[in-house]
């Protein structure tokens, strides 16, 4: 039995070797793309190959003359997984460029793995982890879709000055993203003069969040909650029934439209919620209005409005094919020509232009929101301000910000 | 171990095993030469990720059969067993995380398999009185229990980033995580593995342990320590799964709560049934076509569908073999080789008396 498996294993591996030296010099172009198909975020996972779907199509699957194949690769928000998937596209199906992955986690470990295949390409997809660009950076990784921390741009100061809410509790996931985005929300806050006198970390998936809602503390004017999908559902539903009444600060998947379109008592207490992103589902734009059109257009079971992992997805997949444009098509050279010319880019997206710093992270425009009701009663979030290019370092002193340490559960602290 | 085994015992179905097993037949030379030759011919991709890979998770899931197959246990902590091994290697070693305690290779390695044979023996000690889907529970708890305990404690074991930057030690200038020195170390703990359990279950203890399997009363009442030899099982598979562990942390480089969550545990269960377990070569075949099919999957279907084909083929295999792919790999070879001669009784017997 296992020799006939290893026989038939050989002969895959052969026929497979003699298709891929074949298929080098033919007139085609590989794009791989990663997200979580499966587990947590198996529904944001669909949305961003949406995303890259989308951007091909508008090229009709055509950069400068060749056409491109698009290998999907899938993982589960297990780092582990990701890295995996991301092998299994560069190492056997020799995709040229990788987009992907998801989440913060896993963006970390695939950078890591982006230093031992200088021959490749890789674009983020939506991970949003802080130091996958800041601290230790690949040569060959470029982050389109800034940060978690960029994501949080003008809401510590909105919060403090405009809502004057003048302490407030943090109510966060447990792992590389939120900790990014905790910190963008802070930084500014504290510099405000606001304080955070105690934060609480939740495992992914927590569902039972009473030990939490017991222990916050009463004196606090609000509570910033970056809670994603299903955990931030179970923790308002579950705030609202223990009588909490305190005002919310969200993150930038605290307010989706999975959270807006729930039922019950958590509607009221959302509205008026500030939060910040990358993206805002309601911004009156025209080239904003024509991407949710495409989108809506191509994906008629699609979402009701693109997430921002699929506005992600997009925008990395436009710059990769932006770029190969502006070669021809050209990857000699171990890619260099791409390289220099996605590290010049300047991006036109549905949310604005995006460049790159010198770390290969995207400056872009971020939107500072607010859940308001809109016609027939159902929850949006209404655009405050648009915050124009905010680059990594949240527009402070680049070396300042750097003193600032890697984020973590304890950084920064003000209490 | 001697001083477990009160006598001699007599078994007529371990002793048809011994006979009808210990005939090296010309496929087994042919296996172990595709084997070594494989790395040859194969990308470095088919190289690591399908073959290390799949010779690492068979041996994590040959502890399982193991216990399983000669021991009549189905313990669900096989994969956190060799997740202990994986964390011991993280916390004493050498790690870009930056908490490890820095051991050197030859210090933490040792250390890393003999801790987490002793808490193999201590989850056997814990679930050995239980029976059947008790067993499954209650290995099943410790299993969650120790990843709620990695993932939420920060100071040892750091929390939801685990550790990440581990390697295998560089030995006389070879830098063993490089394709093809990776894949012969996995190929020889496998290998050694996979002789250690043929050789364990025709031992003494091996012939007690399948008895006790097939009835634990009688064995008591002739003056065996049960508990004892279902203790040793435990310590016995805990120590290949540790080996399996440490390959583990090597092949991914890293190790965090996810890499012990549910979804690997039930992976090497998976494994375990697809190949068979009731012999030792199941769990590697059952390795390599989950791994193939984890791999390459996603290219035959598209999208989110591609999970439906893994459980297809796993529930096509449960439905029509009682002993996964290995069993249903028997029963064409007896079809096959019926008209020949009378042999073929014999060895239906052979299998059934296994069974």
């Amino acid at each position: 039995m296992k020799h006939k498996f290893r026989r038939a294993l050989l002969a895959a591996a052969l026929g497979i070797g003699v298709a891929a030296a074949a298929g080098a010099g033919a007139q085609e172009i590989k794009i791989g793309a990663l997200a979580t198909l499966e587990g947590p975020f198996a529904v944001p996972g669909q949305d961003s190959m949406r995303g890259v779907e989308l951007a091909l199509s508008e090229v009709n699957y055509t950069i400068a003359g060749k056409k491109v194949n698009l290998i999907k690769g899938s993982s589960n928000a297990n780092p582990d997984v990701a890295v995996n998937a991301a092998r299994k596209l560069v190492e056997q199906d020799k995709v040229d460029i990788l987009i992907g992955p998801l989440s913060g986690s896993e963006g970390l470990a695939v950078k890591d793995y982006a230093k031992t295949q200088p021959n490749t390409t890789f674009l983020n997809g939506s991970s949003a982890a802080q130091d996958t660009t800041l601290r230790d950076p690949a040569p060959n990784f470029y982050r389109f879709s800034t940060d978690g921390a960029q994501w949080m741009a003008g809401l510590g100061e909105y919060a403090y000055k405009t809502k004057g809410y003048k302490k407030v509790a943090v109510v966060a996931e447990d792992y590389s993203f939120p900790y990014t985005q905790v910190m963008g929300f802070m930084v500014p806050y504290c510099a405000a003069g606001g304080k955070v006198p105690e934060k609480f970390w939740v495992p992914l998936g927590t569902k039972d969040y009473s030990s939490v809602i017991a222990k916050l503390p009463q004196d606090v004017d609000a509570i910033y909650v970056a809670l994603g999908g299903a955990d931030a559902v179970n923790f308002l539903t579950q705030y609202q029934q223990g009588g909490g009444n305190k005002p919310l600060i969200g993150g930038s998947i605290t307010t989706d439209q999975t959270v807006l379109a729930a039922k019950g008592r958590i509607r009221d207490a959302l509205i008026g919620t500030p939060a910040a992103g990358p993206i805002a589902d309601s911004w009156d734009n025209p080239k904003w209005k024509a991407f949710v059109a495409a989108y809506k257009k191509k994906f008629p079971d699609g979402l009701p409005s693109p997430s921002l992992f699929a506005h992600a997805y997009y925008v990395e997949t436009k710059a990769a094919i932006a770029a190969l444009e502006q070669v021809k098509g050209d990857l000699s050279g171990n890619q260099a020509k791409l390289r220099k010319a996605l590290s010049s880019l300047k991006l036109d997206t549905p949310t604005g232009m995006v460049s790159l710093d010198e770390n290969r992270n995207a400056i872009a425009d971020m939107f500072l929101t607010e859940v308001a009701v809109g016609q027939g009663g159902t929850l949006y979030n209404k655009v405050v301000k648009v915050i124009p290019q905010v680059n990594q370092s949240m527009n402070m002193d680049k070396a300042k910000f750097l003193a600032l340490g890697p984020v973590s559960r304890t950084n920064p602290e003000c209490k | 171990m001697s001083a477990v085994l009160p006598a001699q015992p007599a078994n007529a179905s371990g002793a048809v095993a011994v006979g009808r097993r210990s005939a090296a037949r010309p496929y087994h030379f042919i296996v172990a030469l595709l084997l070594l030759v494989f790395p040859f011919v194969a990308s470095d991709f088919w190289i690591v990720q399908i073959g290390a890979q799949s010779l690492i998770l068979g041996v994590i899931a040959l502890s399982l059969m193991f216990l399983a197959g000669y021991g009549g246990m189905v313990s669900l902590a096989q994969m956190t067993v060799a997740g202990v091994a994986a964390y011991m290697i993280a916390i004493f070693g050498v790690s870009t995380t930056g908490s490890g305690l820095g051991w050197p290779w030859w210090a933490v390695i040792p250390w890393a398999i003999a801790i987490a044979t002793l808490y193999a023996t201590f989850v056997g000690a814990l679930s050995v009185r239980t029976e059947g889907i008790y067993t499954i529970m209650i290995t099943l708890a410790i299993g969650m229990a120790t990843f709620y305990l990695a993932q939420q404690n920060y100071t040892v074991f750091n929390g939801f980033d685990g550790f990440k930057g581990l390697e295998p030690p560089h030995l006389f200038d070879v830098d063993s995580r490089e394709p093809l020195p990776f894949y012969f170390l996995s190929l020889a703990v496998a290998a050694v593995c996979y002789f250690f359990v043929l050789y364990v279950s025709r031992s003494t203890f091996g012939l007690s342990l399948q008895a006790i399997r097939d009835n634990a009363r009688r064995m008591r009442a002739l003056g065996y320590n049960v508990t004892l030899h279902r203790i040793v099982a435990y310590s016995l598979a805990g120590l290949i799964a540790a080996l399996g562990g440490v390959l583990s942390v090597w092949y991914n480089g890293r190790v965090s709560p996810g890499s012990i969550g549910i979804s690997p545990i039930i992976n090497i269960l998976i494994i375990a049934v697809m190949g068979g377990m009731l012999r030792p070569a199941g769990p590697f075949v059952g390795a390599i076509v989950f791994v193939l099919l984890q791999t390459f999957a996603i290219d035959f279907i598209d999208r989110e569908r591609f999970n439906t084909l893994i459980g297809t083929v796993f529930f096509l295999v449960v439905l029509f073999s009682t002993d996964g792919l290995l069993g249903l790999w028997e029963r064409v070879r007896v079809r096959l080789t019926a008209p020949r001669a009378g042999v073929t009784s014999g060895q239906r017997d052979g299998a059934e008396g296994q069974r």
